[in-house]
């Protein structure tokens, strides 16, 4: 009888960049992305031009601080060893790409200097040929000096570093536009300040195919209903023209890790381990059925998963 | 829905009170509003009767299974997005088993099933139903099984297999409940049809491709059953996404009846059937069926359906305000949280635990957690502080100190400089707490 299905297309397209650079743009990563480039909802294919398969990557840590017990207990002694965990994700769980996460500059914790910072960056980059997301300790002021410093050890890798947010967008956009690098601007959960970030780095200068916004992952269990929802009105406002919104978005999963739900023993809600996992891997599927573009994952275990996820997203393509 | 005037021109204009409203035109106002029925008019013809149920149907039919002191509701749901409004009705989650198993198989699984039923937040999380398989395809062992399940639980069934004949005694011996019967396919339609007539009960369609699935659904309609549910199980998440979007948007928004009614999905197990259910919660089925009743698949999809499932408008969260747990006195501790249901909940009993009376000042970061909420700005030394001027904490709390959460240690310079407080930094989990506090006294 031919079922006529209603298709939406819309105006607006997410802009396409590039993350991480080979030797052919002047870098030394073994891979680069095009990132971005989403023309309809998230795996719309019947409605859409080509879809596009969001990116896994996985974090590195620098302290052992806040770091759960089930995936110290599971992943082995490479956490604490940030090159080598590292390495290991590109070499054994098959990463997308690393998001370095350099907590230690905490002033009110180890206090690590820029340089350090700096120094470890420049480790990776020779331990690992994957592209890089760089993100500061949260502290303005000290984040000014670790991201200018981690920038320069970075040049001409195209890395992206954040966040950006209000208090300290400027010296991130400087960092990022002397060496070539983009920048993720930081969204509270709240689509007109994602709006506001991109305005005010592209009002400073940095073009919009260099920026990203991260809305802010919160775990399941924890708010992950604020991520859905804001993640999608940020792709709807995107397809239907607002060239404010039409970055590709970032979401740091692992925070599913920090939920006590996930990772307390309790018999009552079965297998700490496994639990977990699906914990993680639950609330990556659900940010990457909202459109996420980029997503980090902690453990290994929810990046084969959320692979085949993906991969069953894409029709198997 | 149609509007007053357009209701109005159905009905018989001869204002006899009869429906309790004086003229014809004041019935056809609350009719409008959805504050009557249309049965409530004793004049009003059949063919303007159902012309009038038709287009004032919702766009997905509403349909209630399971006990009748317990009754799930599924469908009625009219949004794409959550944002837009809200979803309304939850996914039903159910867990299979089979007729075809061993008595103690059967058993064990029942006993997991009725464990799965969990506090969280303040709200119950719990299994809805189980699904029964024909897999024998003979009829005693589906009833044997139904009875069991009937006699030692209070779940909503559902019922599937291939044969009308086979699943007759059993959907006799738990009427009461009202079991959903499946599934109905182009070659047992007719038979399943006259099995969900009977008993009045839901019945479930399953076709390959919507086209044909179409088809059946008006077929089922046409034969005068009401109650219909669309089997939307795909095995690849691309298929599975593409048809459940489709039918709820050609539902919602081009009221297109065949598509009409609430969906099943047939999620299966494993990671797979992990990945179909996180599917099926966000994006639009009405009821799961997973083949596993493991507690660390389902507490976390419970979870999220729980999530999903909040008013966007009126987030899971608890007031603002000075709390006492126990029976605090002017110098017992004072702890600081946020508003967020679920950490006020996990706090609150955390502290109960310790056996120490204790206060707990409550923020209002509009449902956010401690965590999001400190990353997202909302819990800040700031807003502390004026918290704490707000309530008048300093003289209703003589201890002269705060106990804030580890996770926030960074605000303590700021908050001691603002309030003139002592800041103990607490543990960062909240089930660190009881300890906490019993070394603290």
């Amino acid at each position: 009888m031919g079922l006529e299905i209603p298709k939406q297309r819309y105006s607006g397209k997410v802009v396409q960049t590039r993350f991480g650079a080979t030797p052919e743009h002047g870098g030394t990563r073994g891979k680069s992305y095009m990132i971005g480039g989403s023309d309809s909802l998230p795996f719309h294919a019947f409605e859409s031009e080509k879809i596009v398969a969001p990116l896994i990557g996985m974090e590195v840590v620098d302290t052992l601080r806040g770091m759960d017990d089930v995936s110290l207990g599971s992943m082995g002694d490479i956490i604490g060893d940030p090159v080598k965990w590292a390495r290991t994700c590109e070499n054994e769980w098959n990463a997308d790409f690393i998001n370095i996460k350099l907590k230690s500059a905490n002033p009110e914790e180890e206090n690590r200097s820029p340089e350090e910072c700096a120094s470890l960056v420049s480790e990776i980059l020779r331990a690992t040929k994957l592209p890089l997301v760089i993100y500061g300790c949260g502290s303005a002021e000290k984040d000014a000096k670790v991201i200018d410093a981690v920038s320069q050890a970075a040049a001409k890798e195209r890395v992206f570093l954040g966040p950006a947010d209000q208090d300290n967008y400027k010296t991130l956009a400087a960092a990022a536009l002397s060496n070539g690098h983009g920048v993720i601007g930081f969204a509270n959960l709240d689509i007109n300040i994602a709006k506001q970030i991109v305005i005010l780095l592209m009002d400073f200068g940095v073009k919009r195919e260099d920026i990203m916004v991260d809305p802010l992952q919160a775990a399941l269990g924890m708010g992950i209903e604020y991520t859905y929802s804001t993640l999608e009105r940020l792709r709807n406002g995107a397809l239907m023209g607002d060239s404010s919104l039409q970055v590709p978005m970032i979401c740091d999963c692992s925070v599913a890790l920090g939920a006590r739900e996930a990772v307390e023993v309790n018999p009552n809600t079965g297998d700490t381990l496994q639990r977990a996992i699906n914990w993680e891997t639950i609330t990556a599927q659900t940010s990457v059925l909202a459109g996420v573009d980029l997503i980090v994952v902690r453990h290994p275990e929810s990046l084969r998963r959320v692979r085949k996820i993906v991969s069953s997203l894409m029709g198997g393509a | 829905m149609p509007t007053a005037i357009e209701i109005y021109k159905l009905l018989p204009k001869k204002n006899c009170g009869e429906c309790k409203f004086p003229t014809c035109l004041a019935f056809a106002m609350q009719l409008a509003n959805k504050k009557v029925a249309i049965e409530d008019c004793p004049y009003i013809d059949d063919a303007a009767k159902t012309s009038l149920q038709e287009s004032g149907a919702p766009p997905i039919r509403l349909i209630k299974f399971g006990p009748q002191d317990a009754q799930l509701e599924i469908g009625d749901e009219t949004e794409l997005f959550r944002h837009d409004k809200k979803f309304y009705h939850p996914t039903v989650l159910a867990v299979s088993m089979n007729d075809s198993m061993p008595e103690e198989e059967q058993e064990r699984i029942l006993q997991q099933a009725k464990k799965l039923e969990f506090e969280r937040a303040g709200q119950k999380l719990k299994l809805d139903a189980l699904a029964l398989r024909n897999d024998t395809g003979k009829a005693e062992p589906l009833e044997r099984l139904a009875r069991k399940v009937t006699g030692e639980s209070k779940f909503a069934i559902i019922l599937f297999g291939k044969d009308p004949e086979a699943l007759r005694p059993a959907a006799l011996a738990c009427k009461d409940r009202r079991p959903v019967v499946g599934t109905a396919d182009k070659t047992n339609l007719t038979g399943m049809i006259s099995l969900a007539k009977e008993g009045n009960l839901p019945l479930v369609v399953s076709a390959d491709n919507l086209d044909e699935l179409s088809e059946l659904s008006s077929k089922a309609k046409e034969s005068g059953l009401q109650d219909i549910i669309l089997d939307l199980t795909r095995e690849e998440l691309a298929s599975q996404l593409k048809d459940l979007t489709i039918v709820r948007r050609m539902a919602v928004k081009s009221s297109y009846r065949p598509f009409g009614y609430p969906t099943l999905m047939r999620a299966g197990s494993g990671e797979e059937g992990v990945s179909r259910a996180t599917l099926g919660i966000a994006k639009y089925s009405s009821i799961v069926v997973l083949d596993v009743a493991d507690p660390a698949v389902l507490y976390p999809l419970m979870t999220l359906r729980q999530s999903i499932f909040t008013d966007p408008q009126v987030p899971l969260q608890v007031q603002e305000k000075l709390y006492e747990i126990g029976s605090p006195k002017p110098e017992s501790p004072l702890l600081l949280t946020t508003n967020f249901a679920l950490t006020y909940f996990t706090v609150a009993g955390d502290i109960e635990k310790s056996g120490v009376s204790s206060w707990l000042l409550v923020a209002n970061t509009e449902g956010l957690s401690v965590m999001t909420a400190f990353a997202a700005g909302k819990f800040t030394a700031e807003s502390v502080a004026k918290l704490i001027l707000k309530f008048g904490i300093k003289d209703k709390c003589t201890s002269g100190s705060i106990i804030i959460p580890g996770m926030v240690s960074r605000m303590s310079g700021k908050l001691n400089e603002l309030t003139g407080m002592k800041i103990v930094v607490g543990p960062r989990e909240s089930s660190g707490i009881p300890k906490f506090l019993k070394t603290l006294s």
